[in-house]
């Protein structure tokens, strides 16, 4: 069975590197994410749900280990709120509040400011896509995960997969697939983006598309002619061993079809309306020239080349 | 669609002053609005309903006449494949020139008549169907708000059948997509550049608001057309 790793987004160290500590008020369990991470699945959160009751019992003060901990992702949401009364004196490890899980995938920022890709691409529209429309749909994937556990203890690729349902897609998969996308998204750009990739990725768009220009050429079309809403990809074939450019209506991504994507384009009327209005060639030349990030797409396709055999590189001899 | 008549072909040096229609080939323009861009507000802004008209409705026009004369050429040459390709150019661009047109009666200002909940045999049949128009209105906004992507939400008559549907078609897929005995009273647009500038991502406050100039009036001649 072929293994189900994510290849694109993921470090290769699955594993959180957490840092748990006690907030203030002790009545909340703050984890901070490395940067490589914020996806924690929902049996990593009752692992730590399990060492937070642990360590408060060994404190001598919580008996019941069946109520779990209010725990929150570092980067979610809603951050904890914290009430002080004044005249209350902190009490350490008595909870008051219910506890139960509150978050189970976070909403992670890009790591650029909004600011940082002007003038291709507005803070505002920053603002709206990731703060509007990317949170909206980790807020409804968290809702639809609450209802029951039937969805629980998978990645969000894996998550991914299992509600699209090989074409039968459930609820779940919309919420799901465009939290992947968005996130895939803001990582496939950088503020002074654009230009050439560079090394073996340059050599395999040579390769499978003839050149760079008609690549880019063909990637443009591709976005213009797309009907209604959808992504366009760059994607690495894992069957036919090359590159390719996909394109996707709504929320399907290329992982359905266990290809790997390398680079993405958001061609929804709400990535560029408040920039471009309907002026969808501009938008695309200005993805290409100066929005796309060839570093993310070079270290994806690094990684992929652990899965798919591209063949040895072309090494000039001196 | 290509009107190819032999009578066509026979007046070839006759009608030298229109050149579509020396090919059958009528092409298609955009329809003025009855109504100014900003006659909407506060429900829709003018900028939309400027860029909406002008822009959108356009460009689905102009692309929509490429289509048509490509498929002229195609079938005058034969090429069927060429020809089955560019369905789905038709489907879209047409479709959207044709779910606009309706779109645009749809709307009339509050002043001549806009939100007006329909009266006669069309109100009757909406009390029947849903019980009052709120009704209607909350589970046309609950489906509009549902739809993913883009796409419409369609009060519709099922001619056969003398019933209201309410139906969603995606991306500019025309009513008769999802029955062919369809006829459209009322669609809204749901594509993000009906709402975008004004509402952002909030879809539903763009449904609710858009009842205040739908024109039931336009939507009663259709209905009492059909059934009389």
């Amino acid at each position: 069975m072929r293994s189900a790793v994510d290849t694109s987004r993921e470090t290769p160290f699955r594993c959180l590197s957490v840092d748990m500590s006690w907030s203030s008020s002790s009545n909340y369990l703050c984890i901070s994410t490395s940067s490589s991470s914020s996806l924690i699945s929902s049996n990593e959160l009752a692992r730590f749900n399990r060492l937070a009751c642990e360590s408060e019992r060994h404190r001598g003060k919580c008996q019941d280990l069946n109520r779990p901990t209010n725990i929150f992702a570092y980067n979610s949401l809603k951050p904890p709120s914290f009430k002080f009364d004044k005249g209350q004196r902190r009490k350490d490890h008595v909870l008051k509040k219910p506890r139960n899980i509150s978050a189970y995938y976070s909403l992670k920022p890009p790591s650029y400011k909004f600011d940082a890709l002007e003038p291709y691409m507005s803070k505002r529209t920053l603002e709206v896509h990731w703060g509007k429309h990317h949170r909206g749909y980790v807020e409804s994937l968290n809702k639809y995960l609450e209802k029951d556990d039937i969805l629980y203890g998978y990645t969000l690729d894996e998550l991914i997969r299992v509600t699209y349902n090989n074409g039968n897609p459930l609820p779940e998969f919309n919420a799901a697939a465009q939290v992947w996308n968005h996130d895939f998204f803001w990582e496939s750009m950088q503020p002074g983006g654009g230009n050439l990739p560079i090394l073996g990725l340059l050599q395999q768009i040579e390769k499978d598309f003839g050149s760079f220009s008609s690549f880019r050429e063909e990637f443009i079309e591709t976005a213009l002619t797309l009907f209604g809403s959808g992504w366009v990809w760059l994607v690495l074939k894992r069957n036919e061993k090359r590159l390719a450019i996909a394109t996707t209506t709504n929320a399907v991504t290329p992982l359905v079809w266990d290809d790997i994507p390398l680079l993405s384009l958001d061609m929804w009327e709400h990535a560029y309306y408040l920039d471009y209005k309907n002026d969808k060639a501009r938008y695309a030349n200005v993805f290409m020239d100066h929005l796309v990030s060839w570093n993310a797409a070079l270290a994806r396709i690094a990684r992929a080349q652990a899965f798919v055999n591209l063949g040895e590189p072309k090494i000039p001899v001196a | 669609m290509a009107l190819r008549t032999f009578a066509t072909r026979k007046t070839l040096g006759a009608l030298s002053r229109f050149p579509q229609q020396l090919r059958g080939l009528q092409t298609f323009t955009l329809p003025d609005l009855p109504y100014d861009y900003g006659a909407l507000e506060p429900a829709i802004s003018g900028d939309i309903m400027q860029l909406h008209h002008q822009k959108h409705h356009q460009t689905y026009i102009t692309n929509y006449n490429k289509a048509l004369e490509q498929l002229d050429d195609a079938i005058a040459n034969g090429d069927a494949s060429t020809a089955v390709k560019l369905q789905s150019a038709i489907k879209f661009n047409g479709g959207g020139h044709v779910n606009h047109s309706i779109f645009w009666k749809n709307l009339a200002p509050t002043k001549e008549g806009g939100g007006e909940p329909p009266h006669g045999s069309l109100g009757w049949a909406i009390d029947q169907s849903y019980g009052s128009v709120e009704k209607l209105i909350a589970k046309m906004n609950a489906e509009g708000a549902a739809v993913q992507g883009s796409g419409w939400v369609w009060l519709a008559l099922d001619k056969e059948l003398k019933r209201l549907v309410v139906e969603t078609t995606a991306n500019q897929d025309p009513l008769v997509t999802k029955g062919p005995s369809l006829v459209p009273l009322i669609g809204i647009d749901v594509w993000e550049h009906a709402y975008y500038l004004q509402y952002k991502n909030v879809r539903p406050d763009y449904l609710k608001n858009i009842w205040k100039v739908i024109n039931w009036k336009y939507a009663s001649e259709i209905y009492e057309k059909e059934c009389p």
